[in-house]
């Protein structure tokens, strides 16, 4: 077998398509490729397809990662020739940036991911001022206590990083913990500082690795 | 004021955040054809009036999408029914119905065609005009405003849509629709008025203009007569039919979401010979033409190709009566066996053969139970039904299912056949109890069988046209009484809310009167009665009230033989007096034989005996002449 991770933006009408469905775009983007996708075993074979953190229904990202392990009768082929077959067939949204080999006993790449970067533009005019006194008041909290689902949790810890950049048109830029069992949303910060996410574009911009 | 698409856009941009599967509304699938706008004559899109999770599998729009968009003056673009949180968003923040491929407001192209494959569907219609922006009504449009074209199965009765079309195009899509391009670009050429458009699309073979039509009733309602207000109108629009299945379409839209039918579909045949009476696709498909195994074979290469899917189905209405089957299966199987594809293969005969059958498709064949669909319980019913199958075969064959690996199997039947009884009824539950039982000898409490039970409405065209729905309280009887006897362990049992069959009966089997009841009940609030009969059947019936109309008259009258019937204009190539003889047979319990067998002079061949005769080997009808010696 052999392993290999992706790096690719999604974008364009593909922020709407949610993690499962990307899991099956991915699968049949490399079977029109032309790649053979290797299968675990048992009753049920799945395809053997690992994505890195979930990314929220809605957002963009230019940094999405995705293991993928081919089966041994694929012919031996360099990340670039990988790239090349992948890019041709994939759906527009989904732009691949980087191919690597990867060491068949690597770690998971889920358990890898301690945090991720976001960004976050508005679709109608923001007074700088209040948004930079409410990340402010927001920063001051010690916890900031939201209900998602029915359950309760401190979004606060989460919160690794939150800044205003100055620059034009408007940035808000944020770290969040993207650990297992400790994530945090954009759009449940964006709550939390009064702004509807509806009128805001999200994009994933990093992963950082533990 | 008509947006432009990039206001659509941004305004959509502000919405989406906020719906339940936002990825419906979107496009960008892979194989999506996207045209510049501006470098192309005609712009046509094609609406399936259901959301998209239903829709965009529709192999009938994904045939015309291909078709319109293989020409280089054409493109064809998709949109589908919103679901009701979107439309509200959509309504509250002006946004008309829009493309998916480039969100230009339907408004603005050249044709809008839209696919009627259900008759539930007519309210939807409705809403997606009024979204659209587009008046309601053919006779309010004008030449600033799209040409309304529908076709699909339910446009065989095209007389309750009538007002809200512009033309209805009957029977098979694939050349009709080259035609109809044509005629638009000449008439625009020639600076046409749209009434000289509609003469000149009334022309067209297939096609049929309502407006060109005058309907006169009688004091009871029924039909006096229906003439066309124009000398060169025909009095009677006979289907368009392919002489040659062309070769099926492979590029295949992936979706970017999940859906129903994700999926390659390859229809291996067209039409049925079987001859079931109450089958509308039996009678309005006619005749049978196969494709090629190895066309089919290299579709699926092509397809797979195309769309990395990894599902294959196999369409037909009788997989079991296609007459290369077994080579079919068995270089499939071959092909791509161990390639973790699923390849399905619906409607089969009740026979063991059809189990060797799916065996050799896949190894995991018993994951999905196997569906049978005897549709009567009783020899009796099912000849005059004229669907036989011996009841020792059917038990037979259930015995071998659960033997040969199968947990679960799935029998469909339908009550109200005419003249059933509640003996009928009954035998159902009987029936079904005697499969559960063999199940549990079988293999023991592992044995499942899910009973799916529908309501029979009698559809245009065929030879029950002229047959009553039972009415509400006798459906209710009979459902009730299965509720009771249908309870064993291992089995369940499902049934069709009487509501949502007598609304699919008076749509179906309705007149021109209906249009204001359709738009009524939409104004009241009625849309996707598909999805919400039970909640919409108050506002139906408050419309046939406020139009003096009584659904009964549409569904629960006996029609007399020599009544006009409201669809009788629409020429299937069946002709009337077949139809009538067959319904004669079944009323004496007669069986009438697979057509494939022996000619029962329906019509088809001499209606499209001009095209037949390019194409003698791909029909499967025996020469009438010769029928007697084979």
């Amino acid at each position: 077998m052999q392993r290999f991770r992706i790096t690719y933006a999604k974008t364009h009408s593909l922020r709407y398509t949610g993690n499962l469905d990307i899991h099956k775009i991915w699968e049949r983007t490399i079977r029109r490729a032309g790649l053979a996708l290797a299968y675990s075993q048992g009753f049920h074979p799945q395809p053997r397809l690992h994505q890195a953190s979930p990314l929220p229904l809605g957002m963009s990202s230019l940094c999405e990662m995705v293991d993928l392990w081919l089966t041994d009768d694929s012919p031996i082929l360099t990340p670039e020739q990988i790239q090349q077959a992948l890019s041709e067939k994939a759906p527009s949204g989904l732009e691949l940036q980087k191919v690597e080999v990867m060491p068949l006993d690597a770690p998971a790449l889920q358990t890898q991911i301690a945090a991720a970067e976001y960004s976050v533009t508005f679709l109608d005019e923001i007074d700088t001022s209040a948004l930079q006194d409410s990340v402010k008041m927001l920063l001051e909290q010690s916890t900031l206590m939201r209900e998602r689902r029915g359950k309760n949790y401190d979004l606060r810890p989460l919160i690794l990083d939150l800044q205003v950049q100055q620059s034009d048109p408007l940035v808000l830029t944020m770290q969040l913990s993207a650990c297992e069992n400790a994530t945090g949303r954009a759009d449940e910060v964006m709550l939390e500082l009064q702004i509807d996410p509806a009128l805001t574009r999200i994009e994933r911009t990093r992963l950082v690795f533990k | 004021m008509v947006l432009s698409s990039s206001e659509i856009d941004a305004r959509l941009e502000r919405i989406l955040y906020n719906v339940e599967k936002p990825g419906r509304y979107v496009g960008g699938e892979f194989n999506q054809v996207v045209k510049p706008w501006d470098q192309v004559d005609t712009h046509v899109a094609l609406v399936f009036p259901d959301i998209y999770d239903v829709g965009s599998s529709n192999l009938g729009i994904t045939i015309l999408y291909q078709e319109l968009n293989s020409r280089p003056d054409t493109l064809a673009e998709r949109a589908y029914a919103p679901w009701l949180d979107l439309e509200a968003a959509m309504r509250s923040h002006e946004i008309p119905l829009f493309s998916l491929e480039t969100r230009h407001p339907l408004s603005g192209f050249d044709i809008v065609g839209i696919t009627l494959p259900y008759e539930t569907l007519y309210t939807n219609v409705i809403n997606l005009l009024d979204l659209s922006g587009i008046p309601l009504h053919s006779m309010d449009r004008t030449e600033n405003h799209p040409l309304v074209i529908a076709g699909g199965h339910s446009a065989f009765n095209p007389e309750p849509m009538a007002e809200f079309i512009d033309a209805f195009a009957i029977g098979e899509g694939e050349e009709v629709v080259h035609d109809i391009v044509d005629a638009y670009q000449k008439s625009k050429a020639n600076h046409h008025t749209r009434a000289q458009l509609l003469q000149n699309l009334a022309g067209i073979p297939g096609v049929y203009v309502p407006s060109l039509y005058q309907v006169e009733f009688h004091e009871d309602g029924c039909i006096q007569s229906v003439e066309p207000i124009h000398p060169q109108v025909p009095r009677k629009v006979r289907k368009r039919i392919v002489a040659k299945l062309p070769p099926p379409p492979t590029h295949f839209l992936v979706p970017s979401i999940n859906i129903v039918h994700n999926r390659v579909a390859v229809e291996i045949m067209r039409g049925c010979s079987r001859g079931c009476r109450f089958c509308h696709a039996g009678m309005v498909n006619r005749p049978v033409r196969e494709r090629p195994v190895d066309e089919i074979i290299h579709a699926i290469d092509e397809a797979l190709e195309m769309t990395g899917f990894e599902e294959v189905a196999f369409l037909s209405l009788s997989s079991s009566d296609y007459t290369h089957i077994l080579e079919l299966v068995d270089r499939v199987s071959q092909r791509y066996c161990g390639k973790h594809l699923t390849i399905s293969l619906p409607s089969l005969r009740i026979e063991s053969f059809s189990i060797d059958l799916l065996e050799k498709l896949k190894e995991d064949a018993r994951q999905g139970g196997f569906t049978l669909a005897p549709e009567a319980a009783t020899d009796h019913m099912r000849n005059i039904i004229n669907k036989p199958i011996p009841t020792d075969q059917l038990l037979d064959m259930v015995k071998a299912i659960y033997s040969r690996g199968w947990t679960t199997i799935k029998l469909y039947f339908m009550i109200g056949h005419p003249s059933e009884t509640m003996e009928d009824v009954r035998a159902i539950a009987e029936l079904c109890k005697l499969v559960i039982s063999i199940g549990t000898k079988t293999i023991g409490r592992r044995a499942k069988l899910n009973v799916g039970v529908s309501t029979f409405v009698p559809k245009p065209h065929t030879p029950f046209q002229w047959v009553a729905c039972d009415p509400p309280e006798i459906i209710e009887a009979k459902q009730q009484l299965l509720r009771q006897e249908m309870r064993a362990p291992g089995m369940k049992f499902n049934w069709t809310d009487p509501k949502e069959t007598l609304m699919e009966a008076w749509l179906s089997r309705g007149d021109r009167r209906m249009a204001q009841v359709i738009e009524t009940a939409w104004r009241n609030g009625a849309k996707f009665d598909a999805w919400q009969e039970h909640e919409n059947s108050a506002f139906w019936l408050a419309a046939f009230e406020k139009h003096q109309l009584d659904p009964a008259f549409y569904v629960h009258r006996q029609r007399s033989l020599d009544e006009i019937l409201p669809w009788d204009h629409i020429d299937t190539g069946v002709r009337k007096s077949f139809l009538m003889h067959d319904y004669q047979a079944s009323l004496s319990g007669e069986l009438s034989a697979d057509c494939s067998q022996e000619c029962h002079a329906c019509g088809i061949l001499p209606a499209f005996s001009d095209i037949q005769i390019q194409q003698r080997d791909s029909w499967k009808c025996p020469q009438p002449d010769n029928s007697l010696g084979n």
